[in-house]
């Protein structure tokens, strides 16, 4: 009996430890020979149609909401003229790469464990096994590649439609004057925080894409299954998404000291 | 032609559930085996352990020297090569026509062109009786259209070993008539080593050189189809006979009682053994033996009738000559 309980609680450690494996097996497939160019193609083009609209829709009300929030606050100190400042900082830092990843685990995400769960279920990845192809190679690491870039350029989109969300609430809701919104957005962003965002993005996508596969990978018991996966691939990039996001912005204040205006 | 399939010692268990344990045979080079079983005695587990998709506790899998139960990622994926598989629900590629799914092995293994790539997908579509369907998608025809469209992708790249799991699972008798046929043809043709996993047991009395049966967790018998059509060993002569008499029960096994108050039974004679399938063109198979040549080298009394074009339950009997039967 206790050794049922030791298994059940050591299980999750077993799930991790299995999730890093094969992270592993597809680093090394990255660099095997021939590369999936079109697979490459078609799921860059895939992903990025089921995630650009969804995502600049949740990228105005993102920038939206800091500059009001902000905005109302520094009001108080009367140091208005540093919305614009706030509203870079806070975009580029964390919301774009958390919105992107979200929508890129959301939507791409669960689009690559539903596909990849079916083909599992259907005896599709055994099938071409044993035709001598590896599946790692042959449908993973294309798409782990694919979102990593798209989550890259769906950085951008989040962080200039997050900003001008908040250069409209900033200066046509609460009157604030466009020059100081403009003037200050390099008071408190500096190049150092384009890069830390793209760099997370870049991160998020691949683990993202990774968790994703493995689950679709790993799926099993009929349809009932591929659900599950589906399920639990969303939930746990979430999870992994905040943390891996709260280390490496702790990471990037250690090694990059922040502008003090 | 074909190569030999030596298992040795195999062991598979899933957690704490045996599956089978020390199963041990030899597919012997361009012979036609069949492997039965009641449900659920791992028939398709053994499948995939012979292709290195399930690794086993114990025991090796050689083919032309290589183990595949231990040999690296990259020698089983030169090994798989050699081998043509036809999964049960024929697992083609949903988002691929019929024809790219059966090119898929030849563009991604041969530097042949668009053209000679075309010439030997039509061929094997042809061989399959699917010529007309090969720009439909696997999720318009029908499960036995798939199963078909499997095999022509099975014998695209001229497999040496050909695995097939449940060819007659979901096909009417007529298909399966012919899928039989298909493949006793294809053993001329190729003289590829075939594994069958089946537990249609009119198929198994007629296509096979050799049978093997899975039973209760082991590997009850393995061997020439006439030894086993003439065994006496219950638990084979309830299985190849479709009774309810013997050992198996409907779960698993028979307890105690129920052994005790068929004990007094008396068994049903043996029927008689069926003429085996012959190709289509009349030439016979590289590794067909004469029938009744087993029986006769070891001194078994085949049950009466055996042999005779008109046998009983032998749909390809009705073709053999008559002037061929011993008797």
């Amino acid at each position: 009996m206790s050794s049922l309980t030791a298994a059940r609680a050591l299980k999750p450690i077993g799930t991790a430890g299995s999730l890093f494996a094969f992270a592993l097996d597809v680093g090394r497939a990255v660099f095997r020979r021939p590369f999936q160019f079109r697979e490459f193609i078609q799921q860059a083009w895939f992903i990025a149609s089921v995630t650009i609209v969804p995502t600049a829709l949740v990228a105005i009300p993102f920038g939206a909401v800091i500059a009001l929030q902000v905005g109302g606050l520094v009001a108080q100190f009367g140091a208005q003229s540093f919305v614009g400042s706030a509203a870079v900082l806070a975009v580029v830092q964390q919301a774009a790469p958390i919105a992107t990843a979200l929508l890129v685990a959301g939507a791409g995400g669960s689009a690559i464990a539903a596909d990849l769960g079916a083909r599992k279920i259907r005896e599709e990845l055994d099938a071409m096994m044993v035709l001598g192809i590896d599946p790692i190679q042959r449908l993973v690491v294309p798409r782990v590649l694919a979102c990593m870039m798209i989550a890259v350029f769906l950085n951008g989109l989040v962080s200039i439609v997050g900003v001008m969300g908040g250069y409209v609430f900033n200066v046509i809701i609460q009157g604030g004057t466009p020059g100081a919104y403009l003037a200050s957005f390099t008071a408190l962003a500096q190049m150092a925080d384009l890069w830390q965002g793209l760099a997370k993005a870049l991160v998020f996508g691949l683990i993202a894409a990774i968790v994703a596969s493995y689950m679709g990978m790993n799926a099993g018991g009929g349809p009932k299954g591929v659900g599950d996966a589906v399920n639990q691939s969303v939930v746990i990039t979430f999870l992994l998404l905040f943390i891996v996001n709260f280390v490496m912005s702790a990471i990037f204040l250690q090694i990059i000291p922040s502008k003090s205006g | 032609m074909g190569v030999d399939v030596k298992i040795e010692g195999l062991t598979k268990s899933f957690g704490k559930q045996l599956i089978w344990k020390d199963v041990t045979l030899t597919l012997p080079a361009g012979e036609i085996s069949v492997m039965l079983g009641p449900s659920g005695t791992g028939k398709s587990v053994l499948l995939k352990t012979l292709i290195g998709l399930i690794k086993p506790d114990t025991g090796s899998v050689v083919i032309e020297g290589v183990d595949i139960a231990s040999c690296s990622e990259r020698d089983l994926y030169e090994v798989r090569k050699l081998f043509g598989v036809l999964f049960q629900d024929g697992a083609m590629f949903g988002s691929m026509d019929l024809f790219d799914n059966v090119a898929f092995p030849l563009r991604e293994h041969t530097k042949k062109s668009e053209s000679e790539i075309r010439n030997i997908v039509m061929e094997k579509m042809d061989l399959v009786g699917l010529i007309g369907a090969e720009n439909k998608l696997p999720g318009e025809i029908s499960g036995g259209m798939r199963k078909r469209a499997g095999l022509a992708r099975a014998l695209v790249l001229d497999p040496e070993i050909l695995l097939i799991d449940e060819p007659d699972s979901g096909l009417d008798p007529v298909r399966t008539a012919f899928i039989n046929q298909l493949f006793i043809d294809l053993n001329a043709q190729i003289d590829a080593t075939f594994l069958i996993v089946t537990h249609d047991i009119n198929s198994t009395r007629t296509v096979p050189d050799n049978i093997g049966l899975l039973y209760h967790k082991h590997l009850a018998m393995y061997g020439p189809r006439e030894m086993l059509l003439s065994s006496e060993e219950p638990v084979v002569r309830q299985f190849l006979n479709a009774q309810t008499i013997g050992p198996i029960g409907m779960s698993e096994e028979k307890d105690a009682d129920e052994l005790a108050a068929e004990k007094d039974m008396g068994l049903p004679p043996l029927p008689p053994i069926p003429m085996q399938l012959e190709p289509s063109n009349g030439i016979p198979r590289k590794y067909q033996r004469p029938p009744g040549a087993w029986c006769r080298e070891n001194g078994v009394t085949p049950p009466p009738g055996s042999f005779q074009a008109d046998a009983a339950m032998a749909p390809g009997g009705m073709k053999a000559d008559p002037t061929k039967a011993p008797h």
